[in-house]
C-alpha cells in the first residue's frame, strides 16, 4: 500500500468539501460541506501516523473531531438564530453588513 | 534439521499471507474510496436536504473504514459513535428546526457554480502536484500492527495531558455557547 493512495483520497474529499462551501446556498449544507474538509484532514492524520507508525496522528485525529463536534454545536446555534430572526437559512440573504 | 526446515516453512507461510491480506487491504480501500467520492459528490450535488445528510453518511463510514484499514481502531470507533450518531443527528434536527423545504429545492446552490467547480480543481491540481512531489513511492510499513486503544490511552494521558484538558474546557464552552445563542428568550 502507497501512502499516496490515502493522501489522494484526502485531498479529492477535500476539494469536493470547498465545492460545496463555495456553491451552496444552504447554512446547514455548508456545515455539512465543512465536516468533509474537517474528515478529509483526519484522513491525512491517520495516515501519518500509520506510515510513521507514530501514536500521534491517531490522538490528532481524535482531537480534531472534538474540535468538530464544537463547531457544529456552535455552527448550528448560529444557523438557528438566523432563522429565527430572518425565516431564512439562504446565507447569500445575510449581507446586512455590506455598506 | 527438521525445526529449522519448519521455520522456514512458516515465515514463508506468514509473508505469504501478509502479501495477501495487503492484496485484499488494497482492493476493499479502493472500493471505499470510489464509494466515498460518489458520495461526497453527490452531497454536494444534490437538490434535497435529508439526502445531502444521508450522502454524507456514507462518506462519514467510509472514512471510519479507512481508519480501520489504516489500524487506527479507536478512531474508527469514535468516528461511529461521534460523527455517524452525535453529528449527523445535530444537523438533521438542524434541517428539520430550519424546517428546509424537504423534497427537491432549486434554491439551493448559487448560480456560478462553475466558479466554485474552477477553484475546487485547481485545488486539487495543486494538492496532487505536491504530493506526486515529495511522497512518491513512500510505501506503508509491512505487516503493520494495529494501534491499540491502550496504548492511545496511555499516550494521551501522559504527553498530551494539556492539550486534552484545553480540549475538554474548549468543548464546554462551545456548548454553553451553544445553549446561550440559540435560546429563546
Amino acid at each position: 500500500m502507497f501512502l499516496n493512495q490515502f493522501l489522494f483520497f484526502a485531498a479529492i474529499l477535500f476539494s469536493i468539501g470547498v465545492y460545496g462551501v463555495l456553491t451552496r446556498k444552504n447554512g446547514v449544507l455548508v456545515l455539512m460541506s465543512v465536516e468533509l474538509i474537517l474528515n478529509a484532514v483526519n484522513i491525512n492524520l491517520v495516515a501519518f501516523g500509520a506510515y510513521k507508525s507514530d501514536l500521534s496522528g491517531q490522538i490528532f485525529a481524535l482531537f480534531t473531531i472534538a474540535v468538530a463536534a464544537a463547531e457544529v454545536g456552535v455552527g448550528l446555534a448560529i444557523v438557528l438564530l438566523i432563522y429565527r430572526n430572518r425565516r431564512s437559512i439562504d446565507i447569500s440573504d445575510s449581507n446586512m453588513l455590506k455598506g | 534439521m527438521m525445526a529449522l526446515f519448519s521455520d522456514h516453512f512458516l515465515v514463508q507461510q506468514s509473508q505469504q499471507l501478509s502479501e495477501t491480506g495487503e492484496w485484499i487491504a488494497n482492493g476493499f480501500f479502493y472500493i471505499i474510496a470510489t464509494v466515498a467520492v460518489l458520495a461526497a459528490l453527490k452531497m454536494v450535488t444534490t437538490k434535497n436536504v435529508v439526502h445531502a445528510a444521508l450522502y454524507l453518511l456514507v462518506v462519514l463510514g467510509c472514512v471510519a473504514a479507512t481508519y480501520i484499514i489504516l489500524g487506527a481502531e479507536f478512531a474508527a470507533a469514535t468516528q461511529i459513535m461521534v460523527y455517524l450518531g452525535a453529528i449527523m443527528v445535530l444537523l438533521l434536527f438542524g434541517v428539520m428546526l430550519t424546517r428546509a423545504k424537504i423534497g427537491n429545492d432549486t434554491e439551493l446552490d448559487y448560480d456560478q457554480r462553475w466558479i466554485g467547480a474552477l477553484v475546487s480543481v485547481s485545488m486539487l491540481a495543486v494538492l496532487s502536484y505536491s504530493l506526486f512531489e515529495y511522497f512518491e513511492g513512500a510505501t506503508m510499513p509491512k505487516n503493520q500492527k494495529p494501534q491499540r486503544t491502550e496504548e492511545i490511552a496511555l499516550e494521551i494521558f501522559s504527553t498530551y495531558i494539556v492539550p486534552f484538558e484545553a480540549l475538554s474546557v474548549l468543548l464546554l464552552a462551545a456548548l454553553i455557547g451553544a445553549v446561550v445563542v440559540a435560546r429563546k428568550d
